[in-house]
């Protein structure tokens, strides 16, 4: 059992173990921490695959991003934990029941049977020359540069999206609308010359 | 000479236009001067037309002037075909027509009177009535020049419009409505079949051309079609025709809408349901006469129709009280001696009687009207009678015209009512017996319902109220001129016809023949054969049954109506009670109206009811359209059950669905 | 060595997990999400292996586009969610019946 045999089966074992860990949490903020660990481990086997990119921007889009984002919106909503755990139980025979059937029938077709080294022998190592990458932004930049450039725009509307939907103006704070300060004329905007007759002294009284 | 029968058509239809649309603008001296003007001149044009045809031997004309498209090379157009028969007809025509504006003049003078204060489609009816009589003479003589199929059909509906028009002139009586409509639905019948017989000609002769199809025609006299299990195709053309003829030229059973038309003001009466559109089917029938010499079934069918018409329409003469419905009923008999002739192959006798009756049916329908004029619009004979001495004029035109229609010896009635008689005397196809039994004893109904009505009207007691008898006076010129100019024809017109038509074979010579006759159809020949001139004829007249009858009718009228009548006012009365059942079956008119009314009417109605409840409200609306809806409705109600609103319930039918498949995907 | 059906059982593990936490937690939208995003990383995990072992970057370039996508997705998500709480003051799926027929 070789070095890289074992590095796999300690990240398998960490990942899942970390997926299980989320979904048995009661709180949401260790379930989110634990799919942290999910991830993280989950890249390292991807550098076992040789994705380098991938397994980086998992690590430092997921969970740089994608996680601290759960993470914030986790702790910034007030969540009665209790009602929302209600059940659960219950159903734990049900859904330990479906997963290990559709384990059971999932492995029978990805098994060693259909998917074994017989079938795909493992490719011999990469040498220290190939940038992975570099090959993935040659076929980024090149043959799938369209998608690409989709995929950029979805990230904008996801952008505007959530903005739009998050925002809302408050009546109940102060701020200067820039529109109107521009807008401000010199002459009856700023100063008012008003005329009133000459005011005589009252006379003050003896 | 395209111009001028370019004219002829035309002149009519510019005064109809004129007075139609700008009646308003020019009044009632413009609209009637100018409709007056145009079918004068077309009158005067065919006279020419005439006489070029009878001193100058005139080329037959038959040429196209427009073509409104070919379509599978079919053409469609506008053309004109004039011969002797053509230029017969429109002279015929247009003289009556243009006598009967003239008579308008003075019948249409108080209109107004007819209509209600303010009423709407009251003002200008004068100027309208105009309009429509030279729309009249337009559409006729575009069906009478017609050289083709199309265009007969045109002028066909076109006179069924105007006549629709006509008939519902007086736009605000319910009787004149119900009328008009009941024309118009009947003569739709007789067009079907019209229509249909016209698209059999297009179908087996790929042509519309009269001259074509006549070509044409004796090739394919044995064809036979398949249609209910085999019949000649010349029977089905034929008989599909004369069904159209039946409709217009008001034969049994198609005939009910003519009595009725009666609502209609008197110079239509006149004009159209006696002298010229109802004659459209004798003439049409004549002109096809190269068709019709084909099958023998089509030509019995056409006597036996036109002889039952002949005799039994005369019947109900004898009970009616209108004076104009007796009249009415003297045409469809008359149309009937027509059509009968034509079905015993004596074309030249059917439009040599259909010339005459032209004439003296005009006279006896203007003669009627003046006499409602001086009635003050009331139309019952049994309220009228001594008027002679009042209306000379109308007296003696009436009296003329009544001679004429009995066919008194040299009257020109009795030229071509006897031609008749003896052309079926001598045909012998089938039903010619029957026919000629009818029609000789037709003479004796003929003369007892003329001059039961003639006596009733100008001879005996004066049974008006007081008030109307007062004011009773000859009607004016306007009136009385045309009756003395129809006058004249009626008297004379057959002394100087019947040889070239009927003996010399006028219609029937030449390189072209307005009318074939074959030669064993041949009846009037024998007519020809022993022609000694017109004296003989009235002599050998004065012999046969038929003027026995008709001077037994004569008398027999004049003793009952005249002289029994003096006595006994009720005498009407009691005989018509005295015939019991046979003179209510002859006042319900053989229950034809109860029929049609009843049948058609009342099964059209329970139909629609029917379609409308069932079909309309339940099935479409109920079962498909609000069915549909509901029954979406309901099956949604049922789903939506299933729809939880719930998010976990769509997970987990997601993942459901998932191992389903995954299920499936180990199976395989 | 370390074969193809090693990673393929390891993504179905993760991915049976992640169904298994939709069952359990079917009141709490976050939880909800987090099993997806597992279950995205399950799918992502199979594609790389795929590609690592037929040699083939394709595999990789699809995985590039689904984080992409996915990183939207969250975010939208988890906007709806704020609003939603914002409007709802509560998460509960239990609770979000509007879409009852």
């Amino acid at each position: 059992m070789g070095f890289e045999k074992f590095l796999f089966y300690c990240f398998a074992a960490l990942t899942v173990g970390a997926a299980a860990m989320v979904v048995t949490r009661r709180n949401p903020v260790h379930a989110v921490l634990w799919m942290v660990v999910a991830f993280v481990s989950s890249a390292a086997l991807w550098l076992l695959l040789e994705a380098e990119f991938l397994g980086i921007v998992l690590v430092l889009v997921y969970v740089g991003a994608v996680m601290v984002l759960f993470l914030f919106v986790v702790m910034m909503l007030d969540i009665d934990i209790a009602t929302l755990r209600a059940g659960f139980i219950k159903y734990l025979p049900v859904g330990a029941l479906v997963a290990t059937v559709m384990l059971v029938e999932i492995v029978l077709i990805v098994g060693p049977g259909n998917f074994g080294l017989d079938a795909f022998p493992a490719p011999s190592a990469a040498g220290v020359d190939v940038n992975n990458t570099r090959d993935l932004g040659m076929m980024l930049y090149t043959v799938y540069v369209y998608p690409f450039e989709l995929a950029a725009v979805i990230l904008l509307v996801a952008i505007v999206a959530a903005i739009r939907l998050t925002l809302r103006y408050r009546t109940d704070t102060k701020f200067i609308d820039p529109v109107r300060q521009v807008e401000v004329r010199k002459g009856p905007d700023r100063i008012r010359i008003l005329k009133m007759p000459a005011v005589v002294e009252a006379e003050t009284q003896e | 000479m395209e111009k001028v029968y370019l004219t002829i058509v035309l002149a009519p239809l510019i005064g109809a236009l004129v007075a139609g649309f700008f009646g308003g603008r020019i009044g009632r001296r413009g609209a009637h001067s100018v409709t007056i003007l145009g079918v004068g001149l077309s009158t005067a044009l065919s006279f020419y037309v005439l006489a070029q045809f009878i001193w100058n031997d005139l080329p037959v004309f038959n040429d196209a002037v427009y073509t409104w498209m070919v379509s599978d090379g079919i053409r469609f157009e506008v053309g004109f075909l004039v011969d002797k028969l053509t230029a017969l007809m429109m002279a015929t025509v247009t003289f009556v027509s243009l006598m009967v504006h003239i008579y308008t003049i003075g019948y249409m003078a108080d209109d107004e009177h007819n209509w209600p204060h303010g009423s709407k489609a009251g003002t200008n009816s004068y100027q309208r009535f105009f309009s429509y009589i030279a729309l009249f003479t337009f559409a006729m003589l575009m069906l009478v020049m017609s050289n083709n199929f199309m265009q007969l059909f045109f002028g066909w509906e076109a006179v069924g419009l105007v006549s629709y028009l006509l008939i519902g002139f007086w736009s605000v009586r319910e009787s004149a409505i119900f009328a008009n409509l009941k024309a118009f639905l009947v003569n739709r019948v007789g067009d079907f079949g019209f229509i249909l017989g016209i698209a059999a000609i297009a179908m087996y002769f790929q042509s519309m051309d009269y001259a074509e199809v006549f070509a044409a025609a004796p090739a394919k006299a044995d064809l036979q079609v398949n249609l209910f299990g085999g019949v000649s195709l010349m029977s089905l053309i034929c008989i599909l025709l004369f069904v159209g003829a039946m409709g217009k030229s008001a034969q049994v059973p198609l005939h009910v809408w003519l009595p009725d038309s009666m609502e209609g003001p008197t110079p239509i009466s006149a004009l159209i349901h006696a002298a010229t559109m109802v004659t459209a089917g004798v003439f049409m029938v004549a002109r096809m006469s190269p068709l019709y010499e084909l099958s023998e079934t089509a030509l019995s069918f056409v006597m036996i129709v036109g002889a039952t018409t002949a005799f039994f329409m005369g019947l109900i003469g004898l009970v009616q009280s209108d004076i104009k419905r007796v009249v009415a009923y003297s045409t469809l008999s008359q149309l009937g001696y027509m059509v009968t002739a034509l079905g015993a192959s004596a074309y030249a006798a059917g439009i040599f009687h259909l010339m005459t009756h032209a004439f003296f049916k005009a006279l006896l329908f203007l003669a009627a009207g003046s006499v409602i004029i001086a009635m003050h619009h009331n139309q019952d004979i049994r309220e009228m009678g001594g008027l002679r001495k009042y209306m000379p004029i109308t007296w003696l035109t009436a009296l003329i015209g009544s001679l004429a229609l009995i066919g008194f010896p040299g009257f020109s009635g009795f030229f071509s009512k006897d031609a008749i008689i003896e052309a079926v005397n001598g045909a012998t196809i089938f039903g010619s017996g029957y026919a000629s039994v009818l029609l000789t004893f037709g003479v004796l109904i003929t003369a007892l319902y003329s001059f039961r009505m003639y006596f009733l009207v100008f001879h005996g007691k004066e049974r008006m109220d007081a008030h109307t008898r007062h004011h009773l006076h000859e009607t004016p010129w306007v009136v009385t001129l045309p009756l003395i100019m129809l006058a004249i024809p009626s008297v004379m017109i057959g002394w100087f016809t019947i040889e070239p038509l009927l003996v010399n074979d006028w219609l029937t010579s030449g390189d072209w023949h307005p009318i074939v006759v074959h030669h064993a159809h041949d009846t009037l020949h024998q007519l020809a054969d022993h022609w000694h001139g017109q004296w003989a004829f009235i002599q050998h007249g004065m012999t046969g049954l038929p003027f026995y009858l008709a001077m037994g009718g004569l008398f027999g009228a004049a003793f009952i109506w005249w002289l029994m009548f003096a006595r006994n006012p009720q005498l009407d009365e009691q005989i018509q009670a005295a015939g019991g059942p046979v003179t209510r079956i002859l006042l319900d008119k053989y229950g034809f109206d109860d029929f049609n009314q009843r049948v058609f009417g009342g099964g059209g109605q329970s139909l629609g009811n029917a379609l409308w409840n069932g079909g309309d409200r339940m099935f479409i609306d109920g079962a498909l359209v609000n069915g549909s809806a509901h029954s979406v409705g309901r099956l949604a109600g049922v789903v939506r059950h299933l729809q939880t609103g719930y998010l976990y319930h769509y997970a987990i039918a997601m993942i459901v669905g998932l191992v389903a498949l995954l299920t499936i995907f180990v199976g395989l | 060595m370390i074969a193809l059906s090693d990673y393929l059982i390891l993504s179905a593990v993760l991915f049976c997990l992640a169904v298994a936490g939709i069952f359990l937690n079917r009141k709490n939208v976050i939880i909800l999400l987090m099993c997806i995003e597992l279950m995205l990383l399950a799918v992502n995990t199979n594609f790389i292996a795929f590609s690592h072992f037929l040699q083939d970057m394709t595999g990789q370039v699809f995985v590039f586009f689904i984080l992409t996508v996915a990183a939207a997705e969250a975010a939208i998500g988890l906007a709806i969610l704020v609003v939603l709480f914002r409007n709802r003051r509560t998460i509960n799926v239990q609770d979000l019946d509007r879409l009852k027929g």
